[in-house]
């Protein structure tokens, strides 16, 4: 297996509060990786510090190639999309616009034209509302429209972040049934941050557990699921 | 009746100019959440420039084309120079950036060209259009051109790429980022825009009121009210609002008896206020809210 992304020694910053304390993982290709750790751990902060949007220092290589010091929108050009927290829909634009912009950088008119419609497929309802105003959309359907969004780039690499804040749980499994199947059949490797680890981990095949700014314990997701003092100590359930 | 429809029709045509400075206006707060004082100085200096190309014997639309596309990159340039590097800066910073800008424009225009009153050509006549004394050729051109120019920027924002990157990038720029768009490129796309609207807008303007470098104060500030009116988050409300204070400020002066033609600009403001205090987001305007 290839690594795709490696991620060393990252530090981020916030003005003068440090978020991260020197984190390193790496991410194979074609795998569904989960960072699991509690509410205010760096889950969130990794992630933007991949894209930078963050202040941060160490080395973040994807396929080879360095990232650091390179501007957000040039960071998307190299495959990554990033589904932020709160999904970052085009509230005022429709559904459709919604997915024209996730392609904005490609070229292939025709090649974007039977993605869109290759998202109707993944994702019948937003079929149905493809004129509407993306903000008109509830949380799951807005969810759905942020991965169908990050989809249109062709990516390599998905970053979410947080897919199952604010959603109904059955709303969840189907998400998740989603990205499991975009992972297999679309060969685009995910990296998933969660709160929700118990489904996290069912979903993922690798997991690495972030506590303070810090990868505290890594692994094979069924290892982890089935350890129970990791599960009491750090997950929480 | 007759007196009517005439001011009507003449509260269209000086509409059809607010509407201009109301969307060039708009399109800058969209862009950077500051309104541009200086909006009307540029699009003074345009016209200055087109004036001076047809002094060298340049014919009128070609100097049209040409004061455009400079328009278009001294707007790219203003925004890349003076206004990029306040883009973290406070509200107070901006202000101060762009009444720096009014009055380098301002003195600047004067001292080339001084501040004496100059004629300034129209290509489309002043006869009576189509033979009717309700409107002249020249008015009837305004409306036009305004028109075609509102048609494209539908065009353009609605169904191109670049258009539709832009609506992006100003309506949440953390994803537009995250799509891929260099945001700060589409900012400075909307400043050349923006100027080379404004552009149009003095052109136009000109020969009613005559090229001077105050010649925009007081279209400026009718553009303001009309896109206060509107709704500065709205385009479109923008044109509206530039077409109705035309028409609202016509009728005022004809049929509210002392008002006449010297407590016009007033009307405007008092338009102004009391959109803010009855209306806050405007007529076509959105309330900004947010879940918290």
């Amino acid at each position: 297996m290839t690594t795709l992304l490696n991620v060393k020694d990252l530090r981020a910053y916030y003005g003068q509060v440090q978020a991260l304390h020197g984190l390193s993982f790496s991410l194979n290709e074609g795998s569904l990786t989960t960072l699991l750790g509690a509410n205010g751990a760096g889950k969130t902060t990794t992630l933007r510090a991949i894209c930078n949007m963050v202040r941060s220092t160490g080395a973040i290589e994807f396929e080879g190639k360095p990232l650091s010091n390179r501007s957000t929108e040039s960071i998307v050009r190299f495959g990554i999309a990033h589904v932020p927290q709160g999904r970052g829909t085009f509230t005022t634009m429709t559904v459709e616009e919604n997915l024209q912009l996730g392609a904005i950088t490609r070229k292939d008119s025709a090649g974007i034209v039977s993605d869109v419609e290759r998202m109707y497929a993944h994702f019948p309802v937003l079929k149905q509302r493809h004129t509407q105003q993306a903000g008109t959309l509830s949380g799951g359907e807005q969810q759905m429209l942020a991965v169908a969004r990050a989809l249109m780039l062709r990516p390599r690499l998905m970053l979410l972040d947080e897919p199952s804040f604010g959603l109904a749980p059955l709303v969840v499994r189907d998400l998740f049934g989603i990205l499991g199947k975009i992972n297999r059949e679309d060969k685009v490797s995910i990296l998933v941050v969660e709160q929700n680890a118990q489904l996290a981990l069912e979903l993922a095949d690798q997991a690495y557990v972030i506590e303070t700014g810090r990868i505290v314990m890594s692994g094979n997701a069924k290892d982890i699921a089935n350890n129970e003092e990791i599960r009491k100590s750090y997950l929480g359930y | 009746m007759e007196l009517f429809t005439n001011q009507v029709l003449a509260g269209i045509a000086t509409g059809a100019i607010y509407a201009c400075m109301a969307l060039a206006v708009v399109m800058i707060y969209q862009a950077i959440d500051h309104l541009n004082f200086a909006q009307g100085e540029m699009a003074m200096f345009s016209t200055f420039i087109s004036w001076q190309l047809m002094q060298w014997g340049v014919s009128y639309w070609l100097a049209f084309l040409i004061t455009l596309a400079f328009s278009f990159v001294a707007g790219i340039a203003i925004e890349r120079i003076l206004f990029k590097p306040l883009a973290k800066a406070p509200v107070l910073t901006n202000v101060a950036g762009f009444i720096a800008l009014f009055a380098i424009i301002n003195s600047s225009a004067g001292l080339i060209w001084d501040f004496t009153i100059k004629q300034y050509p129209t290509p489309f006549g002043s006869a009576p259009f189509l033979g009717s004394q309700l409107i002249s050729t020249h008015q009837a051109g305004m409306i036009g051109v305004t028109v075609l120019l509102l048609l494209g920027l539908y065009f353009f924002f609605q169904y191109t790429r670049i258009g539709l990157a832009m609506r992006a990038a100003a309506s949440v720029p953390e994803s537009a980022r995250l799509v891929g768009i260099n945001t700060s490129w589409m900012i400075a796309l909307g400043w050349g825009m923006a100027t080379a609207i404004g552009a149009i807008a003095g052109m136009l303007i000109a020969p009613v009121v005559f090229l001077e470098p105050n010649m925009m104060g007081g279209v400026l500030i009718y553009g303001f009210a009309a896109a206060v009116l509107g709704g500065l988050t709205s385009p479109f409300g923008a044109v509206v609002g530039g077409f109705l204070v035309g028409i609202f400020e016509n009728l005022a002066g004809t049929y509210i008896p002392g008002v006449g033609n010297e407590l016009k600009l007033p009307i405007a403001l008092a338009l102004i206020i009391s959109v803010l205090v009855v209306k806050p987001a405007g007529l076509f305007g959105r309330h900004i809210v947010k879940r918290v």
